[in-house]
């Protein structure tokens, strides 16, 4: 469980099956059913090409370590310093998240290194895809 | 079609105090720099026909405070490049006769917070879900997150992070209004205080109170005020993503490349016409993206043409000529105080006046990455 104090996020009708998804320990992203791209955030339709005819799947949850700030100050929910991250699913798209399990610092996180999620609960409604380095490697 | 030159900025001006307002309001920010624009060009509110300023609610507030009846308004918010639209917008509704005379005005508390905008939280928004959670506190958070992609691409060092922040104070050092004006070294900046690394303290912007306003009209009516006109050659916008974990290319902003090249092609300029430039600078890698993404350095060799001393004061692209955000002011909606320069630019009037400077571009970015404006000046008009 993460310390309190995190913004929380409020799921809206076209996100709620995301949440739902890490909740369950699966993180799903959707396809379009035009170009057959993933894409993120959700959203009922594809923003490559406008269609409605869109598939959620279960991503593999793996990814690399795109770009990331490391933050010297104090905020709710967090111990400084902490890093605040983006990294590249597998599957292509991107998302904002924290790398749990590793040093906060620049010569522990290395940018392409590669992670797993870690799906972590905030409560007992939000659990949050956060990622670790990845065991053995690729 | 909206010919170059045809629309001219008759009326700049700033706040009467930078930095540290505390005796105004957010409002009366907006109304200071109108009333000294307008002083300027002996304008009163009766003839002004067209407001702008940035956000909800907002033009209807600032034109009864002046006492404007408007035929046009426009309050476009995209973040600090705000302004950049609202001139392209304004010269647009100009040219179709919606109004004569625009007045496009900025005012912020950004320090001294007396009636300043508040940003509330927004839990069901895309980024209260998908970034909020993650940490984030403020643009110092947020804006740099690309820049380790883009160091890690382009072999650019932490030294050459810092190079554009001493270059911005060597020019803010010929500035009397610029908060900042002590020169600083590399090391100094490397030595300074880690905000959110990569970044330390003097490669974020200050936070200030202050404000400026700007008055359009059709350049043949330019010869009935006494200031000097300054043409609008031409202009560009986009948007992007208002996340900044989702702008399409980290090393590059999109949002750059079509507002940018858009203004630059509608001035029938060629980029080594340009004699002085503004590129909205809230952190330090700014610059780079904008010299990359506006054409004027190949993708990667920005870093190199400032150290080289393209930038500087008697360099070949004079560049932030005031110090910028970095050491100038920086309320929190920077783009007013980036047009500012360039119309002073080409009125000649600059306190770190570029000898002969005839055009002007100056490019605004808002929010993270999220939008984008451009604009061309000159003071010949084509």
């Amino acid at each position: 469980m993460l310390a309190p104090g995190r913004a929380k996020p409020k799921p809206t009708p076209e996100t709620k099956h995301f949440w739902d998804g890490t909740k369950d320990g699966k993180l799903l992203l959707q396809r379009c059913g035009d170009t057959g791209k993933a894409y993120f955030p959700p959203r009922p339709f594809s923003p490559y090409t406008g269609t409605r005819n869109v598939t959620v799947f279960e991503a593999s949850g793996r990814a690399t370590l795109h770009s990331y700030v490391i933050h010297h100050r104090p905020v709710p929910g967090f111990t400084p310093p902490y890093a605040i991250a983006v990294v590249e699913l597998e599957e292509g798209p991107r998302m904002m998240t924290n790398i749990v399990d590793c040093e906060q610092t620049p010569e522990a996180l290395v940018l392409d290194m590669p992670l797993q999620v870690a799906f972590t609960p905030m409560d007992d409604d939000i659990t949050l895809p956060l990622f670790r380095p990845a065991k053995g490697g690729v | 079609m909206l010919g170059r030159g045809e629309i001219a900025i008759v009326g700049a001006a700033e706040t009467t105090q930078l930095g540290a307002i505390p005796g105004m309001s957010q409002i009366m920010l907006h109304a200071d720099a109108a009333l000294n624009a307008m002083a300027e060009t002996g304008l009163k509110p009766a003839d002004i026909d067209g407001v702008a300023c940035v956000g909800p609610m907002m033009p209807q507030q600032i034109a009864h405070y002046l006492g404007i009846t408007p035929k046009w308004v426009d309050g476009t918010g995209v973040g600090g490049c705000s302004f950049m639209l609202h001139v392209r917008h304004a010269a647009a509704a100009i040219h179709a006769g919606y109004a004569n005379t625009i007045l496009i005005t900025h005012g912020e508390s950004g320090k001294s917070r007396i009636n300043a905008t508040p940003r509330p939280a927004e839990p069901e928004g895309l980024n209260g879900q998908f970034e909020m959670p993650y940490g984030p506190f403020g643009p110092p958070t947020l804006f740099p997150i690309p820049v380790l992609r883009y160091m890690k691409k382009y072999g650019v060092t932490h030294e050459d992070l810092a190079t554009v922040a001493v270059v911005q104070r060597e020019w803010a050092g010929k500035n009397p209004r610029a908060m900042f004006r002590d020169p600083i070294t590399v090391d100094d900046v490397l030595n300074s205080r880690m905000i959110a690394y990569p970044f330390r303290i003097l490669q974020c912007c200050l936070v200030t109170d202050g404000g400026g306003a700007l008055i359009l009209t059709k350049a043949d009516r330019a010869k009935d005020f006494p200031t000097k006109p300054v043409y609008i050659l031409g202009t560009g916008e986009s948007v992007e993503s208002n996340m900044v974990s989702q702008m399409e290319d980290f090393t590059s902003s999109r949002a750059f490349r079509v507002a940018g090249p858009t203004a630059i092609e509608a001035a029938g300029i060629d980029r080594k016409d340009v004699d002085h430039m503004m590129i909205y600078d809230a952190f330090a890698h700014l610059p780079l993206y904008g010299l990359e993404d506006l054409g004027f350095c190949k993708p990667g060799e920005a870093a190199g043409f400032i150290r080289e001393g393209n930038t500087r004061p008697g360099g070949k692209l004079p560049l932030n000529t005031t110090g910028g955000g970095l050491s100038y002011t920086h309320t929190g909606m920077y783009g007013m105080f980036a047009l500012q320069e360039s119309v002073r630019q080409m009125r000649g009037a600059a306190p770190a006046q570029v000898p002969g400077a005839k055009v002007s571009v100056c490019h605004g970015v808002g929010g993270m990455f999220s939008a984008s404006g451009t604009i061309v000046f000159s003071n010949e008009r084509p």
